[in-house]
C-alpha cells in the first residue's frame, strides 16, 4: 500500500500541467504567514533553493511538493490536496495570472496513513 | 450614515516618471471589489519592460532627489499628508471598495494613520542629525546619513494606503527614489495617491508599477538596479526576494506575519469594571479588519480559572459583531478581501473541525442579501483547542481565532513562544509585575500591554523569528534606508611612521 501525504485534484492537475508546458520544471513550496501566506507556491524549480531546511513531502503531477521543516512538524499529521480556487493571490505564484489559485485542501491522517507515515 | 465606492475611470496607467503610462505590451487587469465581486477598472499587467522604465526614472532621478535638504523633503511629506487629508473620504471609500474592510475602519484608522505617518517622518528629518566624535585630539569622526538611491517596495493587500504610508514616508524621508509595486488584489489608493501628488514630488521620485507578482514583482526584486528590497507578505516569497536579493548583495526588510498570542491572566476578572470591558474587546479585536492583520491576535490564551466567564463575554461580544455592507457605517466587519481567501479560511475552519477543535462561535460562511450575496463574507468564528493544532500555527488571515488555557505565567509563556512567528502579541492583567516580566520573556517585536492594534507612528514595529526582520514605524526606520557615510578626518601634521 503506497502511503501519500500531499494529492491534487484533476483540476489542478489541468492547471498545473498547463503551467509546466509554460514555465518547464517547476516545484510546489507551502508558503506560511501574512497575506497570501497557508497557499501553495509554485515556482520555477531553478529559483528556489531547497535544502536540508525543506521537506519534501510528495510528489504531485509530476511535480515535487516542498515545505520547511519548522512548518512540516505542525503539519505532519494532515493529509493534503492540492486543489484550485478562482481567484487572485498575490506573491510570486506562476498560477497568479491564470485567475485561478492553487489552495490547499486538508484532511487528518487516518490511523494507519499515520503510522506509516509518521512512524 | 452610508457611503458607496468612488467613481473609477476605466483603466489606468502604471506611474512612471512623473506620468502615467500605458503598460508597453498594453496587457490589463480586471480589479475586482470584494464587497460585490463587481469590476472595479483595469490596471496595467506589466512586466520587465515596465518594471525596466520605472527603475531607470528612479535611478536618473535620485542624485538630484537626494541632494535635497530635509526641509524641503519635510515641506513635501507635509504637502502629501495635507492631500491625503484633504481626500479623506475618497481614499477611504477607495479602500473600501478595494479591499472590503468596513468604512467605520477605513475613516477612522487606514487613512487618518497613513496622513499621520507622512506627517511624523517630515517632523522627524528635521530633528535628527548625523553626529561628530573627537576620537583623539586630532582625529575627528563625522558621520552623515546618505541616501540608498532607489528602493523596491512591495506591499500586501491588507490596509493598502497605509502600508503604501509605512514604506513610502521613511524612504522619501531619508532621499531615496522609489518604485512600488502594490498588490495586484488592491491597486487603487496607490493610483490615486500617485494622481494626486504627481505635481509634488519631482518626476522618478515616486513610481508605482502595477502586475503580477511572477511578471512584475520578481524582474522588480531581482534588478541589480535598486538598491534594496522591503516586503510585506508571506514567508516563501520572502525567501524567494531574499535569494534574488542575494545575487545583487542588496539588504532588505522582511515583514511575514505572525500567529499573535493573546494572553489574559485571571486578575483582568478581578473586578466587573472598565478595564474588564477592554480586555473583552481586546480579544474580539481578533476580528479586526476581518482579522487581515499581520498581527492579528489570532490566539487567545486564558488562565484556567477564569475561563468559563471570561469566554462567555468573549463569545457574546464576538455574537455581537454586525456584518453588512462595508459602505455602511455601522457595519463593524466586512468582506475577505478576495475570492481565494475567502476559500482558503473556509478551508481552515475545517481542518479545526477535523482535528477536534470545538466550534464556539462562528463557524462558516456568512451569506448576506442582495448584491453582497456575491461577495466574500465570513462569520467571525472562534475555535477551541490545543496549540498544537494547525489553526493555532498557521496565519488563516481571516476572522477566526484559536482559544486554549493555561495553568500559570509559565505554561502561559511557552504556549506563547509555541510558533514559528514572532510579531504580535498581548499581554492583559492587572497584576504589575506580569506587566512587565510577561512581556519580556515572549519573543515578539511588538507586545501590546493591556491594548492591542493600536499603530502609532512612532513605535518600532517588526518580526522575531520567521515573521521577519528590519524594523517599520519610528525613527529608526530611517537607518532601513540610508547608508551611514563615515569620515575619518585626521588634524595630525606628523606620519604614522610606518614608511
Amino acid at each position: 500500500m503506497d502511503y501519500k501525504r500531499v494529492e491534487i485534484t484533476p483540476e489542478a492537475n489541468k492547471l498545473l500541467q498547463e503551467l509546466k508546458q509554460q514555465h518547464g520544471e517547476v516545484i510546489f513550496h507551502q508558503s506560511g504567514g501574512c497575506c497570501d501566506g497557508s497557499t501553495p507556491m509554485l515556482l520555477p524549480k531553478e529559483d528556489f533553493y531547497i535544502d536540508d531546511n525543506d521537506i519534501l513531502l510528495g510528489e504531485v503531477g509530476g511535480v515535487n511538493f516542498y515545505m520547511s521543516r519548522d512548518q512540516f512538524e505542525y503539519w505532519k499529521h494532515t493529509h493534503l490536496t492540492v486543489d484550485i480556487v478562482k481567484g487572485r493571490g498575490g506573491s510570486f505564484s506562476l498560477d497568479i495570472p491564470t485567475g485561478y489559485r492553487f489552495l490547499i485542501k486538508s484532511r487528518m491522517l487516518n490511523e494507519e496513513e499515520n503510522k506509516n507515515l509518521n512512524p | 450614515m452610508s457611503y458607496s465606492a468612488p467613481k473609477f475611470k476605466e483603466k489606468y496607467g502604471n506611474f512612471i516618471n512623473g506620468k502615467f503610462q500605458d503598460p508597453i505590451d498594453g496587457a490589463y487587469f480586471e480589479n475586482h471589489s470584494p464587497v460585490d465581486n463587481k469590476v472595479l477598472a483595469k490596471y496595467p499587467r506589466s512586466n520587465e519592460k515596465d518594471v525596466n522604465n520605472a527603475i531607470e526614472a528612479a535611478n536618473n532621478a535620485k542624485h538630484e532627489w537626494g541632494k535635497t535638504s530635509a526641509s524641503e523633503r519635510a515641506a513635501i511629506l507635509h504637502k502629501i499628508a495635507d492631500v491625503i487629508q484633504e481626500n479623506l473620504e475618497t481614499f477611504a471609500q477607495m479602500e473600501t471598495a478595494d479591499n472590503g474592510k468596513a468604512i467605520r475602519e477605513t475613516m477612522n484608522a487606514d487613512v487618518p494613520l497613513a496622513i499621520d505617518h507622512f506627517r511624523y517622518f517630515a517632523a522627524a528629518i528635521r530633528a535628527e542629525e548625523g553626529s561628530a566624535t573627537e576620537l583623539n585630539e586630532n582625529t575627528l569622526s563625522l558621520i552623515i546619513n546618505e541616501p540608498l538611491g532607489v528602493v523596491a517596495q512591495i506591499i500586501p493587500w491588507n490596509f493598502p494606503l497605509l502600508m503604501l504610508a509605512w514604506k513610502v514616508a521613511p524612504a522619501l524621508a531619508s532621499g531615496n527614489c522609489i518604485v512600488l509595486k502594490p498588490a495586484e488584489q488592491t491597486p487603487a489608493s496607490a493610483t490615486f495617491l500617485a494622481e494626486k501628488i504627481a505635481d509634488l514630488l519631482p518626476p522618478g521620485v515616486f513610481n508605482v508599477i502595477h502586475g503580477f507578482g511572477p511578471e512584475a514583482g520578481k524582474p522588480l526584486a531581482s534588478s541589480p538596479n535598486v538598491d534594496k528590497v522591503a516586503f510585506t507578505g508571506e514567508t516563501t516569497t520572502g525567501q524567494l526576494i531574499m535569494q534574488y536579493a542575494s545575487k545583487n548583495l542588496h539588504p532588505v526588510t522582511m515583514e511575514l506575519g505572525g500567529k499573535s498570542p493573546n494572553v489574559f491572566f485571571n486578575s483582568i476578572m478581578d473586578h466587573d469594571d472598565a478595564f474588564l470591558d477592554k480586555c473583552i474587546e481586546g480579544a474580539v479585536l481578533f476580528a479586526f479588519n476581518q482579522g487581515e492583520v499581520c498581527t492579528a491576535p489570532s490566539r487567545i490564551l486564558i488562565q484556567e480559572d477564569i475561563y468559563d466567564e471570561f469566554i462567555k463575554r468573549v463569545i457574546e461580544r464576538t455574537k455581537a459583531i454586525k456584518m453588512g455592507n462595508p459602505f455602511e457605517e455601522s457595519t463593524m466587519m466586512g468582506a475577505q478581501a478576495s475570492s481565494d481567501q475567502h476559500q482558503k479560511i473556509l478551508e481552515y475552519i475545517k481542518i479545526g473541525k477535523d482535528e477536534g477543535a470545538e466550534v464556539l462561535a462562528g463557524g462558516g460562511a456568512a451569506k448576506l442579501d442582495g448584491d453582497l450575496g456575491n461577495g466574500f463574507y465570513i462569520q467571525p468564528t472562534i475555535l477551541k483547542g490545543h496549540n498544537k493544532m494547525r489553526v493555532f500555527q498557521e496565519e488563516i488571515f481571516g476572522p477566526v481565532v484559536a482559544v486554549c488555557t493555561f495553568k500559570d505565567e509559565a505554561e502561559a509563556i511557552e504556549i506563547a513562544n509555541d510558533t514559528m512567528y514572532g510579531l504580535g502579541a498581548g499581554v492583559w492583567t492587572r497584576d504589575a509585575h506580569q506587566l512587565y516580566q510577561i512581556p519580556r520573556a515572549i519573543k515578539a517585536g511588538r507586545v501590546w500591554v493591556n491594548c492591542y492594534h493600536d499603530y502609532p507612528a512612532h513605535a518600532p514595529f517588526g518580526g522575531y523569528k520567521k515573521s521577519g526582520f528590519g524594523r517599520e514605524n519610528h525613527l529608526m526606520m530611517l537607518n532601513h534606508y540610508r547608508q551611514s557615510k563615515n569620515m575619518l578626518i585626521s588634524y595630525d601634521k606628523n606620519k604614522l611612521g610606518f614608511f
